[in-house]
């Protein structure tokens, strides 16, 4: 009581605190929200004012139709196929990743062996080079190789991704060591115990991991713009872009374009929250 | 066959084998491909060795100047807003006061722009920040009485865009790893600060942020990276690499710029091993500062 006592001369009273509080954090998320508003309301209105007028609360409410939406079920071009490229695409790298990176992990975390140390730090060093800083070697090594335009090219160099390693190998390093002697007494292989018996305990990391890399994946646009060549391999961040030309007439398909392609992304947050923040806060506290 | 599964010695090699594979054949030699390509001159094809004129070519270009200090001041920008205003809204949303609904609420709220894609958010800053009368930020402004701003054709009007879009896509993901820091600072410490009186602004001074100093240097450290590579907001707001003046040019922009879209890759393949190595010092700096190195050996 004392204590509430002394505090009490310092700060504000309780109770204004939270209507303050509450005040604030309200009309900050309204804030943050205006741009999405802004874009969902643009997609009613005609694409060709939007694009010379620019988003604004001034909206004529007698010139929003279903317009857009017609075209965009209806003559749409090549966004629908944008859509289920990016959602393979997507589903496929995040499985090849999660599998990937989880093994490599798996052998940094489990074992002691010569050269384990400098891997490792190699593991740390590539998570803090930014990929734009290796895109044009890369990209003239695919032409190269005449890989250009595939989309093997656009998952094999992120199979074992640097994040993703680190993030497993802090995770199977507080799986107790007895489970794998148990798995080798009973006549397990080095690699069984990995896959029927670390794997399945490993779920958790596993949700937040594929939380994390399908946002990446679903939103990844440099190297897949630097890669992909024809127009039916697109992914939707690189068909989007394709629209936003000054000599363009798809401005209708631009807006709700750019605000469908939002919505996977936007259930799959609400659906699974918790995961998309342990995968982002996965190394905050490593530092 | 049957040994090596079974055998604790070799298992481990297997495990890593993707990640080395991936090392070689995907980062170190196209990174050392690079290296050498930074020392020609590359023409449809057909490379000359020319020694380090890409390099003395590049320390007199007026362009990568402007580009560094373009990188440079967006990085030092984005790190004056994007760790105390986080800090300061994650230390509201986790007090232990106020409706926990309205807090998770705008928790999640504040972490929604992190989902859109640049290309999205892009496209939509580049819609408000648009130059006519009736672009919403010219309706803010002219609300009180400035304006219209030709938001994307000035350099500082450009640049307060491009630090609105960073502001709003980074701001919930840093509340995120501030939260996490927070948690993880024993409650004791409020506890006997309290008891000593100290008020809340204290408490968030001698206690959250000394506290927090780990999270702090990890948010400092892909910050500073992550400033310095920018180049994808850049490309949106500006509806492609070319903005007026070069005022929205980043290093990254400038790389894509020559080796993409003009071809020159040897002088690229220079701005890019100039860019990793201030990128690779300033990492291993913090990395070692901070003992990432040390607790690995142990």
């Amino acid at each position: 009581m004392s204590a509430r006592g002394v505090r009490s001369k310092h700060v504000l009273p309780r109770r204004l605190f939270v209507g303050v509080q509450a005040t604030f954090l309200i009309l900050l998320t309204l804030i943050v929200l205006v741009p999405l508003v802004a874009i969902f309301v643009g997609t009613f209105q005609d694409g060709n004012d939007v694009i010379r007028n620019g988003i604004s609360f001034d909206v004529d409410l007698s010139t929003l139709s279903l317009d857009n939406y017609v075209m965009l079920f209806t003559d749409s071009g090549l966004y629908f196929r944008w859509f289920l490229n990016t959602f393979v695409l997507t589903v496929a790298q995040v499985a090849g990743t999660l599998l990937v990176s989880s093994f490599v992990a798996y052998g940094f975390a489990m074992y002691d062996f010569r050269g384990k140390n400098a891997g490792f730090i190699a593991v740390i060093l590539l998570m803090t080079v930014p990929f734009e800083m290796m895109m044009l070697p890369m990209y003239v090594m695919v032409n190269d190789i005449g890989l250009a335009d595939t989309y093997i090219v656009i998952v094999l160099p992120f199979l074992a991704a640097a994040v993703t390693i680190f993030f497993f190998r802090q995770y199977f390093l507080g799986i107790p060591k007895e489970l794998l002697e148990a798995g080798r007494v009973d006549g397990v292989t080095e690699f069984g115990i990995f896959f029927k018996l670390v794997l399945p305990i490993a779920k958790p990391a596993l949700a937040a991991m594929a939380i994390l890399n399908g946002m990446i994946v679903w939103n990844n646009f440099l190297w897949p713009l630097l890669v992909l060549r024809s127009a039916e391999k697109f992914t939707l961040p690189i068909g989007l872009n394709t629209l936003l030309t000054p000599y363009g007439n798809n401005y209708e398909l631009l807006i709700i374009g750019a605000f469908f392609s939002l919505i996977p992304i936007l259930v799959l947050f609400l659906l699974f929250q918790r995961f998309f923040v342990a995968g982002m806060t996965a190394g905050a506290l490593k530092g | 066959m049957k040994k090596i599964l079974y055998s604790q010695r070799w298992a481990p090699y297997f495990f890593i084998a993707p990640f080395v594979i991936t090392l070689l054949g995907f980062w170190m030699v196209p990174l050392g491909r690079s290296v050498v390509m930074s020392t020609q001159e590359v023409l449809y094809g057909d490379a000359t060795f020319i020694g380090l004129d890409n390099y003395v070519r590049l320390m007199g270009d007026r362009t990568f100047w402007k580009a560094m200090f373009n990188s440079a001041r967006y990085m030092v920008l984005t790190l004056a807003l994007l760790i105390p205003i986080p800090m300061f809204l994650a230390a509201v949303i986790n007090s232990k006061i106020g409706s926990p609904r309205i807090k998770g609420f705008a928790k999640a709220s504040l972490f929604v722009p992190a989902l859109t894609s640049v290309v999205v958010a892009g496209i939509i800053f580049r819609l408000m920040f648009a130059e006519t009368d009736s672009g919403l930020m010219n309706q803010i402004v002219g609300f009180f009485g400035f304006g219209p701003v030709r938001w994307l054709r000035q350099d500082i009007p450009g640049l307060i865009a491009l630090l609105a879009l960073a502001l709003w896509r980074y701001t919930g993901v840093n509340i995120m790893y501030f939260i996490a820091g927070m948690q993880s600072i024993p409650t004791e410490y409020y506890e006997a600060a309290s008891i000593d009186g100290a008020g809340r602004v204290q408490q968030f001074f001698r206690i959250t942020v000394p506290n927090l100093k780990p999270t702090i240097v990890y948010v400092l450290t892909i910050s500073v990276y992550g400033g310095l590579a920018m180049f994808l907001e850049s490309f949106m707001l500006y509806a492609g690499n070319n903005s007026p003046n070069n005022q929205g040019l980043t290093v990254v922009g400038y790389l894509y710029r020559q080796g993409v879209q003009e071809n020159d890759l040897g002088f690229a393949s220079a701005v890019g091993v100039i860019l990793l190595v201030v990128i690779m010092a300033i990492n291993l700096t913090h990395l070692t500062l901070s003992g990432t190195f040390k607790k690995d050996r142990r």
